[in-house]
């Protein structure tokens, strides 16, 4: 089969592999009909995560059909269509039982404090993800849902993991009506999280980026009101004044370990790996933040430690929410959303390419060109 | 007027609601899936007390942070060559408390990529900087027109980028040059 595969920061190119074998009596093996590049991917691709090795798979974001299923799986069938939830979790394990599915004990050897995620270093588990033909689902009768007759394919993509993390960034913002969101961010995450804080009742809006074409993309998918933080002297006092000095209810960073704004935080942690990601984002929310307010996290960092302005975020009283999305539990009432017309995920996708162009796919969303937001890979 | 809390600029519901498709629809947290945070109530679809175990083929490295090994794993990439002494060492070793524990294997992908480079070769597979960094996605993607006159944060390190990529590869190089040239000496 062919898949992308990772051959050191900034360069991947597409292999002939082995269609993987059932290794777990509830695996699955299934044939991907269509993958996503994620935000989160570029920091494996640009070589920030531990433990990323050579001639692993990337992919977390996939929707395809059952092609072969271990002896133990009762919940699906060869020939169905599935949706793959980004986590990797047992249903079982103490997290599990709790619905942590993205904390799960019993999928990752090489780490605790994350579960399993596919196509996301050893440090998530050493799975192999589903840019490629075919994809190994461990525990098969967890994860994957059978996809709905009516809901289109990339919708049911975006669900996998896009749609699903932003809409629980905002979740972690628990907002009332009428509070004033901020979001770091105007990728895909952080467009579905400021899309959602409407859902959830926000009173105001505001998204962050540096990017004049996401920030269009935010006005216009998710009627937010945008500043460019290039554009301003200091995007902390641009917003204190823009939230009658008080600061925003709510900050959720959708930006992660590679955020810029600041040129040595971006060369000590980004480009060096001196840090576990370079914490601007995360910096700006607790300053933008009100005292009392809440911050949420579900921009990805790595495992390394990062300078986070805890000080203030202790003398403001603040509430810091963080997680991996557990995925599928969102997606019974994301499904309610998007067959009511509240929600078009697929609005966010600007870019559909062969497998066989994978490494022009990473370029392209990793250098901005081209207005990129969102990217589907094809395997058909 | 600063500093009074119910001075905020905000919309009232209903012009939201008649704005924003769906605005409002989940103000009850009852309805947002993930609150409260953890439930105890949720069908996954598990058959098992713990899943069966994976057969363990070869030895898998493990963060000593767990017990045992857990059931089901990747195997994605196993274990090799010097990379692969140095991750094991890092997780027989270390803690994921202990930043010795993420150098290490930080180190052990840089040694990974240097020696899949040369294996590559050897395997008829040579690495291609043109095709494998998709730089021909350049060509028809607005190369000059997505970079230049946007204002982009991002412009003000590119410069330097490069360097920090290339510079410990290329540093490592002439490391190797000097010390084979001693050697031979």
């Amino acid at each position: 089969m062919k898949a992308m595969v990772y051959r050191g920061p900034y360069k991947v190119r597409v292999e002939e592999k082995d269609i993987p074998k059932i290794e777990h009596p509830n695996d699955a093996i299934v044939r991907v009909t269509r993958a996503a590049i994620c935000g989160s991917d570029l920091h494996l691709y640009h070589g920030m995560m531990p433990d990323t090795r050579v001639g692993s798979t990337f992919g977390h974001e996939f929707i395809g059909v059952v092609h072969e299923v271990g002896p133990s799986v009762q919940n699906l069938r060869v020939g169905d269509r599935v949706m793959v939830p980004f986590n990797i979790y047992c249903g079982t394990c103490y997290f599990c039982q709790k619905g942590l599915y993205s904390n799960c004990h019993n999928v990752n050897p090489n780490a605790t404090a994350v579960g399993g995620i596919y196509g996301y270093s050893h440090t998530s588990g050493g799975y192999d993800g589903g840019q490629a033909e075919y994809v190994r689902v461990p525990l098969a009768d967890v994860g994957p849902s059978i996809i709905p007759d009516w809901l289109h394919e990339e919708d049911a993509l975006m669900m996998t993991d896009a749609l699903a993390t932003g809409y629980f960034g905002a979740q972690l913002g628990d907002i009332v009506e009428g509070d004033t969101v901020v979001v770091f961010g105007a990728g895909p995450v952080g467009l579905f999280a400021a899309r959602s804080a409407w859902l959830m009742g926000a009173g105001r809006v505001v998204v962050v980026d540096h990017l004049d074409y996401r920030l269009q993309k935010a006005r216009e998918f998710a009627f937010a009101e945008t500043i460019n933080f290039t554009e301003v002297n200091d995007v902390v006092v641009e917003l204190k004044k823009q939230t009658d000095w008080l600061g925003a209810d709510v900050v959720i960073d959708a930006v992660g370990a590679e955020a810029d704004g600041n040129l040595l935080q971006h060369i000590t942690a980004a480009k060096l790996k001196l840090q576990g990601g370079s914490p601007i984002a995360l910096n700006w929310g607790i300053d933008a933040v009100r005292k009392g307010g809440t911050v949420s996290v579900m921009g990805a960092y790595g495992p390394l430690f990062s300078a986070v302005k805890f000080g203030d975020a202790m003398n403001k009283g603040l509430t810091i929410r963080t997680n991996q999305a557990p995925a599928k539990r969102q997606w019974p009432r994301l499904l309610e959303h998007i067959q009511a017309g509240r929600l078009s995920p697929r609005d966010i996708i600007t870019h559909r390419i062969p497998l066989e162009h994978i490494a022009e796919g990473y370029h392209l969303f990793s250098a901005k060109l081209d207005d990129c937001i969102k990217t589907v890979i094809t395997t058909d | 007027m600063p500093y009074i809390a119910d001075e905020h600029r905000r919309p009232s519901s209903d012009e939201l609601r008649a704005r924003i498709p769906g605005w409002g629809a989940d103000l009850d947290p009852a309805d947002r899936p993930s609150v409260p945070r953890e439930r105890t109530d949720l069908p996954t679809g598990a058959h098992w007390v713990i899943p069966e175990n994976q057969p363990e083929l070869q030895p898998r490295e493990r963060s000593i942070e767990h017990a045992k090994l857990p059931p089901v794993f990747g195997t994605s990439a196993p274990l090799h060559g010097v990379s692969g002494v140095v991750r094991r060492y890092a997780y027989e070793r270390f803690s994921e408390a202990r930043a010795a524990h993420w150098l290490l294997l930080i180190v052990g992908d840089r040694i990974d990529v240097a020696g899949s480079r040369v294996r590559s070769v050897f395997e008829g597979q040579p690495d291609n900087p043109i095709t494998e960094t998709g730089i021909r996605a350049e060509f028809g993607n607005h190369p000059i027109g997505s970079r230049f006159g946007r204002g982009r944060a991002d412009t003000k390190h590119a410069w330097i980028d490069p360097l920090i990529v290339i510079g410990p590869t290329a540093l490592a190089t002439v490391a190797v040059a000097l010390i084979v040239r001693g050697l031979r000496r």
